[in-house]
């Protein structure tokens, strides 16, 4: 383990931004935090989650896939992209981290999606352990130590200093490259805050979810449940869920017409919305009960059964804190758990 | 080399058969002349028009044409209208083959078969069929039950015709929803005349078409002494990715595009009613 004075953070964020892309947690002019790219005076945000997930960086929220060039009956397919530079996200928390597992399982499994692979294979994650969980932090249910955060390389700090971990090769580089300013030490530091802070989320008022009955085996008594028209009775259908969602991951693919071609692009979707599923002939999830059951069955239920009880939520409490009807997975959970336990 | 999922191929369009009032028959290849890919009984294909759209097909050809693939389309929508509106020349893009196939070379193989589709649910029979015929020392009996609204709704209707019924071991069933003047052919919905033909019960059953139709046949079927696992399907949902990523054509825990688009019956029923 190697630290780095506190003061010395301006120093660090600097000797990687330099060489190449960095995005930190920074207050926008909102005083919101959000991942924003590093320049010299920019100061990271104290804030434990960002606004957005930082699912972005790797799955953006629109992308470009493919461009045509159409003239009379003649199309030409152009491949839009360039090459990828390398990156460093800094200051991902153990939720957001996770997420990225989560993702993987979905964008990598095969036929691989080569726009979010290559993607993940220039971005190092550093992340930042958290000392002080916020009342809608839940990241303990899902096998989250808030503490021992993953990542290529992992963060802790304190008053006094940074102290700093490899896990990959990634993170290897992600150090040599702050060597200059690092000394070595820090386990017992690291282990006293892993410690409090291990208290600390014990005592969250939603650690004690329990996902019991939440697997595969239970698929059809859950999905039957009577409760979903109730839950879902006040759900406006906005989309927010799944938007600030780390582990939301279903796109649409649509064309745009450039005026020189067309551009086809993809874009975040949300299962929420009424078109989601709306085919010619018809809609299977025909109101919002549907479409709430939807997003629920598939974090809590669907994913974990195709995943080796792998759950789609990492308990960052996003959606719990931009719900307008202050409807989320927590209550849905401890809703629905009586019909399995 | 990783495969691009996303990205299509171009496509010709070389041939275009009017079959209904609202189905047509393209044929595609590439620019090279030659099939844009291989594929089994029930895969589909992502056709697209930039600009306008792009959806999921069933490839209605047989793989054992080697020259050219075929998509029997409904004009329903925004592309499909596109699609109708287009001429011989049209170039299109294509990504493919995608799903889960009829088993026709495993479970398929030495069994008496029996085709029951519904309007345009003949499309991604067809190929099944056709496959079986051009194969025709592997399998048994051939038994297709075909219906729709009325005689000039039936799709293939000319091969059915000339290839189909003249077809040593195939029987071929034919009828229309309500009676007609130049039709003196058997009249009623297709569940009910499956029934009335009462096959017996070890035919293996490939059964496409609206839902409705599926429901009474099925029911129709179990009341004949046939089991859910002897009954397969193919469906249909939304999609827009083709591989199991963009969420949007599950059913339960299972992604249409990538473990359907054929199903068993007794796959299906243990998942959620949702489709």
């Amino acid at each position: 383990m190697r630290k780095i004075a506190k003061e010395k953070l301006g120093a660090l964020l600097a000797a990687v931004g330099r060489d190449k892309p960095l995005y930190i947690p920074a207050l926008d002019a909102s005083g919101q935090a959000r991942f924003t790219r590093w320049h010299e005076g920019l100061e990271m945000a104290r804030a434990l989650n960002t606004v957005r997930s930082a699912k972005d960086f790797f799955f953006p929220q629109t992308e470009n896939l493919v461009d045509f060039k159409v003239k009379g009956k003649q199309i030409e397919i152009i491949d839009p992209r360039s090459e990828q530079e390398d990156f460093v996200l800094f200051g991902v928390r153990a939720c957001d981290a996770r997420s990225f597992e989560i993702l993987d399982k979905v964008f990598l499994a095969d036929p691989v999606d080569t726009y979010y692979q290559s993607r993940r294979e220039h971005g190092t994650v550093v992340t930042l352990a958290c000392t002080q969980p916020e009342e809608t932090c839940f990241c303990s249910a899902f096998g989250i130590d808030a503490a021992a955060p993953e990542g290529d390389a992992q963060v802790w700090m304190d008053e006094e200093y940074l102290y700093l971990s490899a896990r990959t090769q990634k993170g290897d580089k992600f150090l040599e490259s702050v060597r200059a300013l690092a000394e070595d030490g820090g386990e017992d530091a690291v282990q006293r805050q892993q410690e409090e802070t291990r208290r600390v989320m014990a005592k969250t008022p939603l650690a004690g979810l329990n996902l019991e009955g939440f697997d595969g085996e239970h698929l059809n008594p859950l999905f039957d449940s009577e409760k979903w028209a109730e839950l879902s009775q006040a759900c406006l259908g906005c989309g927010t869920c799944t938007f600030v969602c780390p582990t939301c991951q279903c796109y649409d693919i649509r064309d745009f017409d450039t005026g020189d071609g067309v551009r086809r692009f993809r874009c975040w979707d949300s299962c929420m919305y009424s078109d989601f599923t709306k085919m010619a002939h018809g809609n299977p999830r025909l109101t919002q009960v549907e479409r709430f059951r939807q997003r629920f069955m598939h974090k809590l239920v669907y994913f974990p059964a195709n995943n080796d009880g792998q759950y789609g939520c990492v308990g960052c409490g996003r959606c719990l804190s931009k719900c307008p009807i202050s409807m989320n997975i927590v209550k849905v959970a401890k809703e629905l758990s009586k019909e399995v336990r | 080399m990783t495969q691009e999922t996303l990205i299509p191929k171009l496509g010709v369009v070389t041939d275009i058969r009017i079959d209904t009032p609202d189905i047509k028959t393209f044929r595609v290849v590439g620019l090279d002349g030659k099939k844009v890919f291989d594929h089994m009984p029930g895969q589909c294909a992502m056709l697209s028009i930039p600009g306008v759209g792009e959806a999921m097909f069933s490839i209605t050809s047989s793989p054992t044409n080697t020259e050219y693939m075929e998509f029997s389309i409904k004009k329903c929508g925004c592309l499909t209208d596109w699609l109708h509106q287009m001429d011989v020349g049209q170039q299109i893009t294509i990504r493919g083959p995608y799903g889960k196939h009829f088993p026709v070379e495993e479970e398929f193989r030495g069994k008496d078969l029996l085709f029951v589709a519904g309007g345009v649910g003949l499309a991604p029979v067809r190929s099944v069929i056709n496959y079986v015929r051009a194969k025709r020392e592997n399998y048994g009996r051939i038994m297709i039950v075909y219906g729709s609204r009325s005689k000039e709704d039936l799709l293939d209707y000319d091969e059915i015709l000339s290839e189909w019924m003249k077809d040593e071991g195939v029987e071929v069933y034919l009828t229309i929803d309500r009676p007609q003047d130049d039709w003196d052919g058997h009249v009623g919905f297709v569940p009910n005349y499956v029934k009335e033909l009462a096959p017996a019960k070890d035919y293996t059953v490939i059964l496409c078409g609206p839902p409705i139709m599926i429901k009474f046949t099925l029911q129709g079927l179990k009341e004949l002494g046939f089991a859910e696992t002897q009954v397969y399907t193919t469906m249909e949902l939304r999609m827009k990715c083709g591989v199991g990523k963009c969420g949007r054509c599950n059913i339960g825990n299972k992604y249409v595009c990538k473990d359907g688009p054929v199903f068993r019956f007794d796959e299906l029923s243990q998942l959620p009613s949702e489709y």
